[in-house]
């Protein structure tokens, strides 16, 4: 083989790395949580908003928390979560501008068949939790500070239980997201807190189904913000305001309520309900 | 990816979404795999033949260096290249050039190592025709690299399947971003905690099948090589 | 321009080689000067190699010093040798000729032309693109040869240039041999080839245990050896 034939060979390499992939195509990175993507949500909805606007939308898919942390170091140019209370921390710091209400859909709580806790009867959350506690049965949680993570945490205090305190051998925190929790739940038959939309579309369901559902306290509110460019000057504050623009429109309302599987719509837009 | 298809008929479909994975995993391992070699043959070559105070220490640290975690690989560059970082104005962070540059650091040390043991091997049978010619380390370096080349070959194989293998690095620095970052590692990963397993599973099969195959190419090059120069 | 340095004579003045508890060479006084060959005779064992590493210049002895052109740097841009078993570049024939003649500073575009006279010097004219390390043992001796010759050296060391060749491939390295000398090249050559020796020689080195028993021109040395080792070896018999 001659330097010469070599030489071409690189020279061809390097093309194909440096081609096409970004340099031409207008785009935004999007930090969200693993849930909107594991229930195939984006892959719905993004390619209907590059059609309207040639925008290709990047997204990350990471847990609430993870998301705001890269939205604080301007890793990202959109955020788009499911924790009201830090979103609107997260403007209230200075880090990102205006908070809208997007979607939503509920948790349900997913145990196994032979329902150890008994409480396959009752709708009331907190019951279930203190039934949980009560009987110790195995409890998978996220632990990994997402929308999802932080919502049961909230649900246990409204149970009245410290869960940091009170967890025994029973709670398993295994610090990862929607779709490995529920591949751990299923494969030692536990419960768990799931969001609907991922739990529709998951597929290893073993002997798990849901036990719970319809509690108000279940509701699960998606908003989404822009990163604040006065803090990352870099940020694509235009083409991201698009974004949002698009989402809370009728067009992308429309979309995101179109999304089924297995004809159950999965998420429901309200970007126009004050105060959601 | 469709919702249902098991591997195989994405494979028999030529679906563009396996396409574009597979084509990305290629790409950034391969280039990892040339940059490390850029870097790591020269200076496992230099290792073996130059002779300078803390030598064994430095042979020992880059033994060492081969098990480098990929998660923390990844970490590390994702703290370089975050917006917040010291690189953050090169924009990377997120873009198969980031994941490019995670792998590039993971397997240099891997490259390097086994240049430095077949080098120093090497040098052996031909110290005494370099010395009788009066080679300079330089011309050392060069030449007992290219008389080395086959042999490097599999340094340079190795580095690769390590590259192809790992999914810690590439995740963090690339995002595991559809149509974009997603590589065969991170889609089995994707797949697996979505709970598709037969997916992940006929993934897993494809990324071995790619490794198995750029491995005979290799071969099949160093044969012919072998044939021709001897 | 001044002319380059001469590396000649090389004197050894009471050099030794030692290498842990083991005295390789002792007592060496000897002075290579220029003219017709030296040849280094003795047993396996008694040190004609490492002889001609310490004089080549890629050995320091323990003792004594080594003098070229009466300097004592080590520097062996005028001395160039051939080891026992040469060790072929990963690369044609041509190639590796092409290689000691960049080594040497020679112009890129000279180093055709040369490479073409050395490979006919050798008689591997035909053999210029074949891998080098595909050529028999005889022919891998002459390449080596031609690369040595590369440099265009004052003096060649030859270690066993006709060990392991068949009787054509000797007379073909001892022609060499002579149209060397014949061009001024001083060559030091360690044999336990009596024949080689006999034809070759003007000078002859007789090495034992690491010490010159008997040094002498070659008629003196052949035809009426003073020691008692120098007439056994040259008798055919073992020197133990």
């Amino acid at each position: 083989m001659t330097i010469r034939t070599i030489a071409a060979l690189v020279a061809y390499a390097l093309l194909l790395v440096a081609s096409p992939t970004h340099a031409q195509t207008q785009s935004i990175v999007v930090a969200s949580t693993t849930s909107t993507q594991d229930s195939g949500l984006f892959g719905h909805i993004l390619p209907l908003f590059k059609a309207a606007t040639g925008i290709e939308v990047r997204v990350v898919a990471q847990g609430t928390g993870q998301a705001l942390d890269t939205g604080r170091r301007g890793d990202a140019d959109v955020l788009f979560v499911h924790a009201k209370a830090q979103e609107e921390k997260f403007v209230a710091d200075g880090f990102g501008m205006k908070r809208f209400p997007v979607m939503y859909n509920d948790f349900v709580l997913i145990g196994p068949k032979s329902d150890p806790a008994g409480i396959k009867s009752t709708s009331d959350i907190v019951v279930a939790l203190q039934a949980i506690k009560a009987k110790a049965a195995p409890f998978i949680s996220r632990g990994d500070r997402s929308g999802t993570h932080i919502a049961e945490l909230d649900l246990w205090k409204a149970a009245g239980i410290d869960i940091a305190k009170d967890k025994g051998p029973w709670y398993k925190d295994i610090g990862q997201g929607m779709g490995a929790a529920l591949n751990t739940a299923s494969a030692s038959n536990a419960y768990v807190l799931a969001d609907r939309g991922t739990w529709i579309a998951f597929k290893n369901r073993g002997e798990l189904d849901i036990v719970v559902q319809g509690d108000k306290r279940l509701f699960n509110q998606y908003g989404v913000m822009l990163v604040n460019p006065a803090k990352h000057p870099h940020v694509k504050k235009e083409l991201g305001q698009a974004f949002i623009d698009w989402l809370v429109s009728a067009a992308g309302q429309k979309a995101i309520a179109d999304y089924k599987i297995e004809g159950q719509q999965l998420f429901f837009p309200n970007a126009n309900v004050p105060g959601a | 990816m469709p919702h249902d298809a098991s591997a195989f008929e994405l494979i028999l479909s030529g679906d563009p979404a396996l396409i574009t994975i597979v084509r990305l995993s290629l790409i950034v391992s391969l280039s990892a795999a040339a940059g490390a070699a850029v870097i790591g043959l020269p200076f496992g070559a230099l290792i073996a033949l130059a002779r300078f105070p803390g030598r064994e220490l430095t042979i020992v640290v880059l033994n060492a260096l081969m098990g480098l975690p990929p998660v923390v690989v990844g970490l590390a560059v994702y703290l370089l290249l975050s917006r917040s970082g010291p690189l953050g104005s090169w924009g990377l962070l997120f873009t198969p050039q980031a994941m490019i540059m995670a792998q590039t650091i993971l397997i240099a040390p891997i490259i390097a190592a086994l240049a430095r043991q077949t080098i120093e091997d090497l040098w052996v049978e031909y110290r005494d025709e370099l010395a009788a010619m009066d080679i300079g380390l330089a011309g050392r370096i060069a030449t007992l690299l290219w008389d080395a080349r086959f042999s490097l070959v599999t340094a340079l194989l190795a580095g690769f399947g390590r590259a192809a293998a790992e999914v810690g690095a590439v995740i963090i620095v690339g995002g595991n971003i559809d149509g974009f970052t997603r590589t065969m590692t991170t889609a089995i990963a994707l797949e697996t905690s979505k709970g598709d397993l037969p997916l992940a599973l006929g993934l897993g099969l494809v990324l071995i099948a790619i490794v198995v195959v750029v491995n005979a190419l290799a071969w099949g090059v160093r044969r012919a090589g072998e044939r021709l120069a001897g | 321009m001044r002319a380059p340095l001469s590396d000649l004579p090389i004197v050894l003045e009471d050099a030794a080689v030692v290498v842990g508890p083991l005295t390789i060479l002792n007592d060496i006084a000897l002075t290579l000067a220029a003219g017709a060959p030296t040849v280094l005779v003795g047993p396996n064992g008694g040190g004609k190699t490492t002889l001609l590493r310490l004089a080549m210049g890629l050995l320091a002895p323990s003792r004594g010093r080594v003098t070229w052109g009466g300097r004592m740097d080590a520097a062996s841009t005028r001395r160039a040798i051939v080891f026992q078993r040469p060790v072929m570049l990963r690369r044609s024939a041509e190639g590796n000729i092409r290689y000691a003649l960049s080594a040497a500073g020679v112009a890129r575009s000279e180093r055709a032309a040369r490479a073409a006279e050395l490979l006919a010097l050798v008689g591997l004219s035909e053999l210029g693109d074949r891998p080098a390390r595909k050529l028999s043992g005889g022919e891998q001796q002459r390449l080596a040869l031609a690369r040595a010759l590369a440099k265009e050296p004052q003096v060649l060391f030859l270690d066993e240039p006709t060990a392991s060749l068949d009787p054509a491939a000797s007379k073909a390295v001892e022609d060499v041999i002579r149209t060397v000398t014949a061009r001024g090249i001083k060559v030091v050559m360690a044999t336990h080839d009596l024949g080689s020796a006999r034809r070759l020689a003007g000078g002859v080195v007789l090495l034992h245990r690491g010490r010159i028993v008997e040094a002498a021109d070659a008629a003196t040395f052949f035809a009426n050896p003073a020691t008692r080792e120098a007439r056994t070896f040259v008798a055919g018999e073992l020197l133990i």
